[in-house]
């Protein structure tokens, strides 16, 4: 169970998706110019990880089983957009408020890496499908996080700091997330 | 005379905005993760550069070949498809031949599928124009990608180890600047080359 915990907690934090493993980083720079829509592209990236991570755990698996796994790659993304083109449809038709907040959002994540690497890092780090559900949670929330902060600081920004002309727009954005990242860096060793 | 006739040809456009002008990593900011997460040794980010550069030529290529056949609708899905059959072979090539470099890159050689410049280059470029172009298109924006790839990698190996592809580079009293090769190093790194190069090419982003 303390493992379990730990590897929540790290995920969100120490081994922060965003941040230490630099994954889904096209849409953080893009969608992070304002705190909501930050908001509604990390809650989506949370569902649309989840759920992904869980689907292609038993495929995984069936895969194994066969001897296929050279083409888990393939599988593995076209489990994402089906996932998403059916979240889609379904968060339109049934969750129509919930659909106007961030169902703007949800064709951009097929191509968001974080989702895919999760799916790769259970197979490299042989995760059991309890650790698997934790960690692809755990960081979707990290991944939320990081698009909030980077997000809430470029709006302060926008307002108030005299930015360098060559950095200014997604230049800056770096120096942002690699100052984000060294304090991230803090939180190792939070839970032993 | 000739040479002043050159820089109007449709060769030469696409060279300067593959390699300059719109270089995917520098200008556009596409295909960020893997210019990141791998770029602390330099013998990765060459790895790296190389099966970028060899999935841009072969999937434009191909989405060129058949861009008549593919029903809009659901081009993105086709795309993806092609994508990632050529990325199983850079995986499967790495693994057979460079099994340390492959280990070192882990499942960063499966998200080249995800990298943006990629699809980009399908959507915006190979799906419009004919095969000869699409193949020197992807070959200036692959190796645009991967020469701020080697860049960005020099630096940071030499900061972070003192070695260049592994030769030690720096003097014995050299202490390694650890967090070169961690995240926050190349977030660093990359922000001050993306700096030079606007100063340089006199291209600003406009302040939103």
């Amino acid at each position: 169970m303390t493992d379990l915990y730990r590897l929540f907690v790290e995920s969100i934090l120490s081994q922060n998706i965003a941040l230490m493993f630099i994954l889904g980083m096209c849409p953080l720079i893009a969608v992070s110019t304002s705190v909501k829509n930050a908001k509604g592209m990390g809650i989506a990236v949370i569902f649309v990880v989840s759920i992904t991570a869980m689907i292609n755990y038993p495929i995984y698996l069936l895969l194994r089983a066969t001897g296929t796994t050279n083409i888990q790659l393939l599988v593995f993304i076209a489990t994402i957009a089906a996932t998403v083109q059916f979240l889609e449809m379904f968060i339109d038709k049934f969750f129509p408020a919930l659909y106007n907040a961030f169902g703007l959002f949800l064709p951009l994540i097929t191509v968001n890496c974080a989702i895919l690497a999760v799916s790769l890092f259970f197979v490299n780090r042989t995760y059991t499908f309890v650790e698997t559900t934790t960690f692809a949670v755990g960081s979707g929330i990290g991944w939320a996080l990081a698009i909030i902060l980077v997000a809430g600081l470029r709006e302060k920004m926008a307002k108030t700091s005299d930015v360098p002309k060559g950095l200014a727009g997604k230049g800056i954005v770096f120096i942002v997330l690699g100052i984000l990242s060294l304090a991230f860096i803090g939180f190792t060793g939070l839970v032993s | 005379m000739k040479l002043i006739r050159l820089k109007y040809t449709k060769w030469f456009n696409i060279s300067k905005n593959g390699l300059s002008q719109n270089n995917p990593i520098a200008i556009g900011v596409l295909g960020i993760c893997s210019a990141l997460a791998v770029t602390n040794r330099v013998e990765n980010a060459i790895a790296m550069g190389l099966g970028v550069t060899f999935v841009i030529v072969a999937s434009s290529l191909m989405v060129s070949m058949i861009r008549r056949f593919i029903p809009p609708r659901v081009r993105m899905v086709t795309y993806m498809v092609i994508i990632a059959t050529f990325v199983i072979v850079v995986q499967l090539f790495l693994e057979a031949f460079f099994p340390i470099i492959a280990a070192a890159l882990g499942a960063y050689v499966g998200l080249i599928i995800t990298n943006c410049i990629v699809m980009g280059r399908a959507e915006a470029f190979a799906a419009k124009n004919p095969m000869r172009f699409t193949f020197y298109d992807g070959l200036a924006n692959g190796l645009g990608y991967t020469y701020v790839l080697i860049l960005v990698a020099l630096v940071r190996e030499v900061l972070a180890f003192g070695t260049i592809l592994n030769y030690q580079v720096m003097p014995d009293g050299f202490v390694n600047w650890t967090v070169m090769a961690m995240a926050p190093g190349g977030f660093f790194v990359l922000a001050i080359f993306i700096w030079i190069i606007r100063e340089l090419t006199n291209n600003y982003e406009l302040q939103q």
